[in-house]
């Protein structure tokens, strides 16, 4: 449609629809500054005691100093490098023992309370038999981050590819499709989908899992600064910390975001 | 005059289940000439479908034969739901049977190309089946079907799933289409009217287990379409005479 041929009343519903959308980006903005205004004014007239709580500006000083000092990158750095390795081990090997199952049915069969009890236990429960069995280092904590991130993605690709399966099976085969062409031409396509939700899902897995990996071993690490701040009473470090990660959980979730729009568009 | 196409005789199949065994088709008997549209009409869950599947050769009978003109008569299956797949685009579609079977060359993509112009679909070809209406997205996968250059079309209800003026319009079209690249065609259907509207013959099955309980030839004068036929006088002595036959 021609800018000129749009009515009065339809570019009244899109102002409307502008305005809405600008109301909800205020309202977003006005919630963070309100909420960090609060906190900051709480501390300074002693609302609450800013030993315990922190303020706004105490985390801001504590990250410029962690800055100033280069630990910041060293910490950002290491648990940066477990997470995205944990992810992307995680996902790989889950993506592939999805496909195992599903070329091997009775496996699957075979396999499928296992899986199940898998999911549904807190996988950080293990956290004490991997540094028994790895060491207390990097490689305990990465494992940690596969961990949880396998299962979650096994199970969400597999039920996409059997979906897939299920609905286009019978078609496939009065083409006189092979099995390997059903999978390449039919369940993997379709199961794209499930594979980008498996990821948006096991992206913050992955995060849990480094986290509490780094809680239980590490020198180095923004878990490692969360439970060191905690221990030595500097509520300023685990907030600061925790600001640093809330950062960069988010920034890692919008890359898997933009990256579905992207594949499907 | 006419040649067999393929021929049943004497097929039996029987299902097995956990909770029993069933028996689908009992001593079927039933030939397909060279050219011909047969029907298959029969009451639902009678095992019209299963003689679909033990034609193509995705069942086995249990006794008896199936048996084809020729060792390598082409077979094409259209399904009651068009399957499309929707990470495909209309192009991409129609061409996934030659490319499963290995017969995907300039020319036989040229000639789906041609299909898809002829049946008012060329423009819809780098079209998702998402945007497309039920009827178009069943029309594509005649297409789709037509693609193989079958001897044999084999139809399993597939305007069942459509609202009733796109079927009517669309068993118009897919008719015009069959007898326009000379096909021979089995429809199965649980619509009487549709099946004396298309078919030179049309079957009609008992209930499970399914016996061939009728034959009845359809003359209609040549060159009707579908809806003509339906408004043919003789159309409704027809519907009555198989709507009799259908009564257990």
């Amino acid at each position: 449609m021609k800018k000129t041929s749009v009515s009065e009343a339809h570019a009244a519903y899109l102002r409307r629809i502008r305005r809405d959308a600008r109301i909800v980006l205020i309202s977003r903005i006005a919630v963070l500054f309100g909420f960090l205004l609060l906190w900051e004014l709480g501390a300074d007239l002693r609302w609450f005691d800013p030993f315990i709580l922190s303020s706004p500006s105490r985390v801001f000083q504590t990250i410029a100093r962690l800055y100033a000092d280069g630990s910041l990158w060293l910490h950002v750095g290491t648990t940066l490098l477990e997470t995205v390795l944990g992810f992307l081990l995680g996902t790989l090997l889950g993506a592939l023992f999805a496909v195992l199952l599903w070329w091997l049915p009775k496996l699957n069969r075979v396999l499928d309370p296992y899986l199940v009890v898998l999911n549904a236990l807190p996988k950080i429960a293990l956290g004490p038999v991997l540094i028994v069995w790895i060491g207390a280092g990097t490689a305990s904590i990465v494992v940690m981050g596969v961990l949880v991130s396998l299962v979650v993605t096994t199970v969400t690709v597999l039920n996409g590819f059997l979906a897939a399966t299920d609905e286009k099976q019978l078609l496939m085969r009065t083409l006189g499709a092979t099995k390997l062409q059903i999978f390449l031409k039919v369940v993997l396509p379709a199961g794209v989908p499930d594979l980008i939700s498996a990821l948006k899902i096991s992206v913050g897995m992955s995060w849990v899992g480094v986290i509490v990996g780094e809680y239980l071993v590490s020198k180095a690490g923004l878990g490692y600064l969360i439970v060191y701040g905690g221990q030595v009473f500097k509520l300023d470090l685990v907030m600061a910390s925790v600001t640093v990660l809330c950062v960069l959980a988010a920034l890692m979730y919008y890359a898997v975001a933009f990256l579905e729009k992207k594949v499907c568009s | 005059m006419q040649s067999e196409l393929m021929h049943l005789s004497d097929v039996s199949l029987a299902y097995h289940t956990v909770a029993g065994e069933t028996t689908a088709i009992q001593n079927l008997d039933l030939t397909v000439y060279e050219g011909e549209f047969l029907a298959i009409v029969g009451p639902s869950g009678c095992g019209k479908t299963t003689v679909l599947s033990l034609i193509m050769g995705l069942l086995e009978p249990t006794a008896g034969s199936v048996r084809l003109a020729r060792e390598h008569l082409r077979l094409g299956y259209m399904l009651q739901r068009d399957h499309l797949l929707d990470h495909r685009t209309v192009e991409k579609n129609v061409l996934l049977g030659l490319e499963v079977q290995h017969r995907l060359t300039e020319e036989s993509r040229a000639r789906a190309m041609a299909l898809l112009d002829t049946y008012g679909l060329g423009e819809f070809r780098s079209f998702r089946p998402q945007q497309l209406s039920g009827g178009m997205r069943q029309k594509v996968a005649l297409i789709r079907t037509l693609a193989l250059e079958p001897d044999l079309l084999l139809l399993d209800e597939p305007f069942s799933a459509l609202d009733y003026q796109t079927r009517l319009n669309l068993s118009d079209e897919v008719y015009r289409i069959i007898r326009k690249e000379h096909k021979s065609a089995i429809l199965v259907t649980h619509d009487i009217s549709e099946a004396v509207s298309m078919a030179d013959r049309v079957a009609v099955f008992s209930a499970r287990p399914a016996r061939l309980k009728a034959l009845i030839g359809i003359g209609f004068p040549a060159g009707l379409s579908p809806l003509e036929r339906r408004r043919q006088p003789a159309f409704h002595d027809y519907f009555d005479r198989i709507w009799k036959e259908l009564q257990p």
